[in-house]
């Protein structure tokens, strides 16, 4: 420390040196620097804790895109021609389901790219469950196991028996268990509109938090569903999971040019929930600017006076060889101490006040209710925030003292 | 005009400090030239201008108009930045009120000037302030802050500052004016010792007719005019 002091730049000596010797007025700059910095660290890991727990939990029966086959359309008969004027009301056409192309080599493409992490096809279609007198509409979910457990985990959803999906084996939700008075090991009749029908065996029932989807989805093989909907060898959607949630709209755009099928991400399925988020990310940033902006206004007020309480030893060091820009340095430098020593501060309350929070606000099962995140960018970009604030607050006590005239400076003992 | 000797050289210079339309014209017009190694006295009555006169001779201040030459160099045009070197390598000050940095010890204040002229501290300068404070008595002070040294001590750890960048010219502005009669007669002392040693030139500002009779030149100003 010692022999760093000795190299020390002159501007810095000083600026340390004032500020050592002005201990009230430093305590009382960094306390604010100490105290805004922390409550940015806590909002923001608080804020992003939180909405990475909605995320989390609305993707957690979610594909992040889901790719189709792009829609019908109905065809123009006669040719539009410059000469002719035809007059047609071209209806949109009842969209019927419908296979995707080609649906297992589109598949092996997209598991090729580096982003994406999971791919599972998906027959998908409307059903009723029938057992006694009771009958439901559900939607039948017709899934490869292994490649669907990957995008969603529904082991972990399980309330009874297990998520197995085989021949006769099928899972239904805890609602619809319900509704039809079943059991593990119940059977229930599945009948499509068009008259198809098979029989299935309940050997799991789970509940994924949606009372919605707890009602109506029914998971069956990819086999059984193709039966049942009429799609021999063909699947109805293709999900995909990817490896950077907020790019799911950028791949799926990516996706779909790829494959000629059209890709709609979770950003755009759940358009309420990413308004939501960001009105709050908004927020979030509206306080900490005004955090900012206060800690600033803190900082020069301090900075001010002690430019005129050293008025005198500006003076004499002007006297003695210091140009007006390194007076001006010197009191800038002070700012940006201030600013970066109170940002370390600051991120080790912050970082405390957010441990001691997760750990008091806790669900009546002992988990914390905001899972807190405490990211190093974070903190980074904390200290960076604060050290520029410091300085650009100092920006006018130094132009101050550099343009102290050093004669009257010296006069006024 | 001006030979190898003169160290700094007035010619009617005129100061006018003016506020709401009236102007006061502090300087009427001053003609002056300090050889190396004189050592001189400015005298004059309270008002008389006598301070201006050493901030405009110590480029503190700008004259409102008239040229000041340092060592030949014409001064009038020169930037902020350039001034302050030409004040850092040329000129030492030695104030009435021992204007030391408190938050610096006394060898850090006697360094400050070298310190600034290199951008920072090296142990050369350290050596050269410690020989300084030697010099001027005051070697077993060294690491001593200004305020817990008498007003006699403070005053020499500023001559040693004044000393410390070897300039041509040191400007005292009463530098005995606090001081006791016994104390003011060291510091008297000391300043001619110096002038004698090293043959830097002074220019006093004093009061005191006693140690103005002690000066090889006394330099009077009455009502911004040079009469003697």
């Amino acid at each position: 420390m010692l022999a760093v002091k000795k190299t020390m730049r002159i501007e810095w000596l000083l600026a340390v040196r004032f500020l050592k010797e002005g201990r009230a007025q430093s305590f009382f700059m960094l306390g604010g620097v100490t105290m805004g910095v922390g409550v940015i660290v806590f909002l923001t890991s608080l804020i992003t804790g939180l909405q990475r727990s909605i995320i989390e939990k609305t993707l957690g029966t979610q594909a992040h895109v889901v790719m189709r086959s792009p829609d019908d359309e109905a065809r123009r008969i006669i040719k539009p021609d410059s000469t002719l004027s035809v007059s047609a009301n071209i209806e949109r056409r009842a969209q019927r389901l419908s296979s995707i192309l080609q649906w297992q080599q589109i598949m092996r493409e997209l598991e090729k790219r580096p982003e994406v992490t999971a791919v599972s096809p998906l027959v998908a279609g409307p059903s009723f469950a029938i057992r006694g007198n009771a009958t439901k509409s559900v939607a039948l979910m017709g899934i490869d196991q292994e490649k669907y457990t990957r995008i969603v985990p529904m082991a972990s959803f399980m309330k009874e028996g297990e998520f197995r999906i085989s021949a006769n084996d099928a899972a239904v939700g805890t609602d619809l268990a319900r509704e039809l008075g079943v059991t593990l090991g119940d059977k229930i009749r599945l009948q499509t509109a068009d008259g198809r029908s098979e029989t299935i065996t309940v050997a799991g029932i789970f509940d994924v938090g949606i009372r919605d989807l707890n009602r109506r989805w029914v998971f069956i093989t990819l086999r059984s569903a193709q039966n049942l909907l009429d799609l021999v060898g063909g699947v109805s959607s293709i999900d995909v999971t990817v490896r950077d949630l907020f790019k799911a709209e950028v791949i799926g755009a990516q996706l779909a040019q790829q494959t000629g099928l059209t890709a709609e991400s979770w950003m755009k399925t759940n358009a309420q929930l990413m308004v939501g988020l960001k009105s709050q990310s908004a927020s979030s940033y509206m306080i900490q600017f005004f955090v900012i902006i206060s800690v600033a206004f803190g900082i020069t007020s301090v900075l001010v006076v002690s430019v005129i309480q050293k008025s005198r030893e500006v003076g004499i060091l002007r006297a003695m060889g210091c140009s007006r820009r390194r007076i001006r340095h010197i009191f800038l430098l002070q700012g940006g101490v201030v600013g970066l020593i109170g940002s370390l501060l600051g991120c080790g309350l912050g970082a405390l006040l957010v441990t001691f929070f997760a750990s008091t606000a806790r669900n009546p099962d002992g988990t914390p209710i905001f899972p807190v995140v405490l990211e190093p960018g974070m903190f980074l970009i904390a200290a960076a925030v604060a050290t520029v604030t410091g300085i650009l607050a100092a920006a006018a006590p130094a132009v101050r003292a550099a343009k102290l005239d050093p004669v009257v400076a010296i006069r006024n003992v | 005009m001006s030979d190898m000797s003169t160290i700094i050289q007035l010619a009617d210079v005129r100061k006018q400090y003016g506020n709401d339309g009236v102007t006061t014209e502090v300087l009427h017009g001053i003609n002056l030239t300090l050889q190396q190694g004189e050592f001189s006295a400015l005298i004059g009555p309270s008002g008389s201008g006598k301070s201006t006169l050493l901030n405009i001779i110590g480029l503190l201040e700008q004259p409102t108009s008239g040229v000041i030459r340092v060592s030949g160099r014409d001064t009038g045009t020169l930037p902020d930045e350039e001034l302050t070197k030409l004040r850092g390598r040329s000129i030492g000050f030695v104030f009435q009120f021992h204007h030391l940095i408190p938050a610096f010890s006394a060898l850090e204040n006697v360094m400050m000037p070298l310190m600034l002229e290199a951008g920072r501290p090296t142990p050369l300068q350290r050596e050269r302030a410690a020989a300084l404070l030697t010099r001027v008595g005051l070697a077993d002070r060294l690491s001593f802050k200004p305020a817990k040294l008498s007003g006699g001590q403070q005053q020499r750890v500023a001559i040693a500052r004044a000393l410390a960048a070897n300039p041509p010219l040191i400007l005292a502005d009463e530098p005995t004016g606090n001081l006791d009669t016994a104390a003011a007669d060291e510091i008297f002392k000391l300043l001619f010792e110096v002038n004698q040693e090293s043959g830097t030139t002074f220019l006093i500002v004093t009061h005191d007719p006693r140690l103005a009779k002690r000066c090889r030149r006394v330099i009077e100003l009455v009502d911004g005019q040079i009469v003697a």
